[in-house]
């Protein structure tokens, strides 16, 4: 059904609420399109019209700077009237439902909604909901989906490597709590990756994590051995001393990536992270800046890729 | 008023009876099955050819959100609603606002209840003071104003001390309590069966042993008080096993299940549909499938509905923010007929897990089908299918799993205490 809720009658993508369940075409689609995206950022004059005269709705129910201003920039480059709002601090405060919130910004004449919020099935409620005419693209529904921040992921590793079909990935860190993690396995088991590896704490991962496709590590050594992609998970502050882990210190000896750890991999591997990284807790900065990570041109592929998107669901208009 | 039931198949799951045959009724009683008694002049006749003529529901857990939640459903509505579902007699927890945990409320509940056409009202009294599981209630005064049975309802109780007070405390007076068994600890924020649906969506999971640890707990306690415990709301195949064991050992506990986990699981959640959000929540197919197979086999005693009427604003809401619940006072007979149909079981068998052996737990003179027995009857077209819409449901509630699907199974006619409180138009 969620798949159903993304397409078109057709076949074309509609809504981009989640990976999990979209077809390889769709998402082969989004990274070809991206590619072709690439070149504009390079241009002097970094705009094309396929958003002209739409208004496209950054609608934020949870803090974010860096998802956001990618979006805004992406629908900038797309000519598109970009309106930002902070909601969690107006109007759910004041009782207001997630449905009246978009009913009272569909008046304004939206056409596409960029939505995040704390809640999973969130962008999901909102699809249902909204006008035919109307796009949703998820931009991060509590532990569940990020879909864009998967698909530039993908775009990354098909970038370095080419095709995913002799890829060992392994994803490292807080795979409970994470919808990065969640969006990047739908998509690397997609796309036909043969083995995809989760290296974490027990206490980190879901307890059924095998039935999504994944082999199941704990130990850091072990899980990096010969494997030509290492993404990093953030690690929430909150989660950094508690029930689930005893403290930053001991999650980085075990868990963080350093140069000597990362020599476990293949020598070419790369590493990726989504971002904001804690230096010193999953990641150790020499890995960081060092030559083997990706992690800058993924924030520049980023605005690609919802570029992508937002010109592929505005097109399944007509 | 007299009224005779003509060629109905009469059907008492208690006795076994099942033929063809008329039923008469006078003065709220069965007076005769078969032969009409002498003198005996109908101010009503039904004819029930075709349609199955048995015992009114007896319903262990459905919220009739009075007193306090009147904006969501009312008692009229309610009631109206658990008639068009066959059901004449109901257990209604004390989960309103404030909880059921004074005589006085007690009464009033009783009183409205009785000056409405409508099933027999029998609530479940608080455990706990406002159900905060800190402080006794006057259970003694609560029994004499009518309650016959204490919870906590969904509401914790996290001091395993307090639940020890209270079941010695209950068991002085030989009160039953019944208990949903939840450890409040590793259900904390968890809205979904920790399995793979859960991991895939990334919804918070609650783990089995959050039932299994909660269950092993209260049986311990059982057999070091005495307490008569029923176990309300089972969701998992672990803790079916235990009630099966604890069973076999001697242990006299009874539990039920409600009848949406007796059909979905957490499959049907994987479309974050926030009609899915139960409480238990919807656990694996193997855990569906032991529950169905328990109830088979009388581990499990009895199917409720656990009817709990939402408003649509609480419920069009992303799933872990909606309110949990389902509307099921009108779904109980044909979803239960369904389970024992597929179960190869007669609908003697059937029904008496809706009659008879929840009557039984609750201790109340009701579920049978006799001369001289209660005039408490649901007359159903067992081959009738009707499609759930908001439309035909009367419950206030229209948040069902099941909108849009068809059922099989009908209520034409409820009686309740001698009166056709109900008529299907």
């Amino acid at each position: 059904m969620a798949q159903n809720l993304q397409l078109t009658s057709d076949g074309r993508l509609r809504h981009l609420l989640t990976l999990d369940g979209l077809p390889k075409r769709i998402l082969t689609e989004i990274l070809d399109t991206a590619q072709s995206f690439v070149s504009v950022g390079e241009r002097d004059v970094k705009k094309v019209p396929l958003l002209r005269g739409k208004a496209v709705f950054n609608v934020f129910f949870e803090n974010s700077t860096r998802t956001r201003t990618t979006f805004e920039i992406a629908a900038k480059r797309l000519s598109a009237d970009v309106v930002n709002l902070n909601v969690n601090a107006s109007s759910q405060s004041k009782g207001e439902t997630l449905l009246d919130t978009v009913s009272n910004l569909s008046a304004m004449l939206a056409d596409m909604f960029v939505v995040r919020h704390s809640a999973a099935g969130a962008a999901h409620l909102i699809a249902r909901h909204v006008a035919p005419h109307i796009h949703v693209i998820n931009a991060g529904d509590g532990r569940s989906a990020h879909p864009t921040q998967g698909l530039l992921d993908m775009y990354t590793i098909r970038h370095y490597k080419g095709d995913f079909h002799n890829l060992r990935v392994a994803i490292v860190g807080d795979v409970l709590h994470s919808r990065v993690a969640r969006s990047q396995i739908h998509a690397l088991t997609t796309l036909g990756c043969p083995e995809v590896r989760v290296i974490a704490p027990r206490t980190l991962l879901p307890r059924d994590v095998s039935g999504m496709g994944v082999h199941v590590f704990h130990k850091l050594e072990e899980g990096l051995k010969d494997v030509d992609v290492v993404m990093m998970l953030r690690l929430q502050n909150e989660r950094m001393q508690g029930a689930r882990l005893p403290s930053a210190g001991e999650y980085y000896k075990h868990w963080g990536l350093t140069p000597e750890k990362l020599k476990h991999a293949r020598p070419d591997a790369i590493v990726m992270h989504p971002g904001p990284m804690n230096r010193g807790v999953e990641i150790d900065s020499e890995v960081a800046d060092g030559q083997q990570s990706v992690i800058l041109p993924q924030v520049t592929f980023g605005i690609a890729v919802r570029m992508a998107v937002m010109s592929l669901v505005a097109g399944a208009n007509s | 008023m007299k009224i005779a039931i003509r060629n109905g198949r009469v059907i008492d799951p208690l006795s076994g009876l099942d033929a063809v045959m008329d039923c008469f009724i006078a003065a709220g009683r069965i007076v005769a099955l078969g032969a009409a008694p002498a003198e005996f002049h109908a101010g009503m006749e039904i004819d029930a050819m075709g349609l199955v003529v048995c015992p009114g529901l007896v319903d262990m857990s459905l919220r009739l959100r009075e007193p306090g939640l009147e904006y969501v459903a009312g008692l009229e509505s309610e009631m109206q609603a658990a008639a068009a579902g066959g059901i004449t007699s109901l257990a209604c927890p004390p989960d309103t606002d404030p909880p059921l945990d004074e005589p006085g409320l007690i009464e009033m509940l009783k009183f409205r209840a009785r000056s409405m056409p409508g099933p027999r009202v029998y609530p479940i009294g608080a455990l706990t003071h406002q159900l905060k599981g800190e402080r006794l209630t006057e259970m003694g005064e609560l029994h004499e104003a009518g309650c016959i049975a204490f919870s906590q309802a969904d509401a914790p109780l996290i001091d395993t001390a307090v639940l020890f007070h209270t079941m010695e405390y209950a068991a002085s007076f030989d009160f039953p309590i019944w208990l949903r068994p939840e450890d409040p600890f590793l259900a904390r924020g968890g809205v979904a069966h920790d399995g793979l649906v859960a991991a895939r969506l990334g919804l918070p999971p609650i783990p089995v042993p959050a039932e299994t640890v909660a269950l092993q707990t209260i049986l311990l306690l059982m057999r070091q008080t005495g307490a008569r415990v029923h176990i309300a709301r089972l969701s998992s195949r672990a803790g079916v096993d235990m009630v099966r064991e604890a069973k076999a050992d001697g242990l006299p506990v009874t539990c039920d299940v409600a009848i949406h986990h007796v059909h979905l699981s957490e499959m049907d959640t994987a479309d974050f549909n926030p009609h899915c959000h139960l409480v238990p929540p919807l656990r694996s197919v193997r855990d569906r499938d032991a529950i169905r197979q328990a109830l088979a086999d009388g581990t499990i005693d009895a199917i409720c509905s656990d009817h709990a009427p939402v408003d649509e604003d609480a419920k069009e809401r992303p799933f872990q923010e909606a309110e949990p619940g389902a509307t099921a006072a009108e779904l109980l007979l044909p979803l239960t007929l369904q389970w024992g149909r597929e179960m190869g079981l007669s609908l003697a068998q059937t029904l008496a897990r809706i009659t008879h052996q929840p009557a039984q737990i609750m201790g109340v003179d009701a579920g049978v089908l006799r001369v001289d027995g209660p005039a408490d009857l649901c007359l159903f077209d067992p081959a009738a299918v009707w499609q759930v819409t908001p439309e035909t449901l009367l419950s206030l509630g229209k948040n069902s799993p099941y909108l849009g699907h068809e059922m099989v199974g009908r209520v034409r006619y409820t009686v309740i205490d001698g009166h056709l409180d109900y008529r299907q138009i």
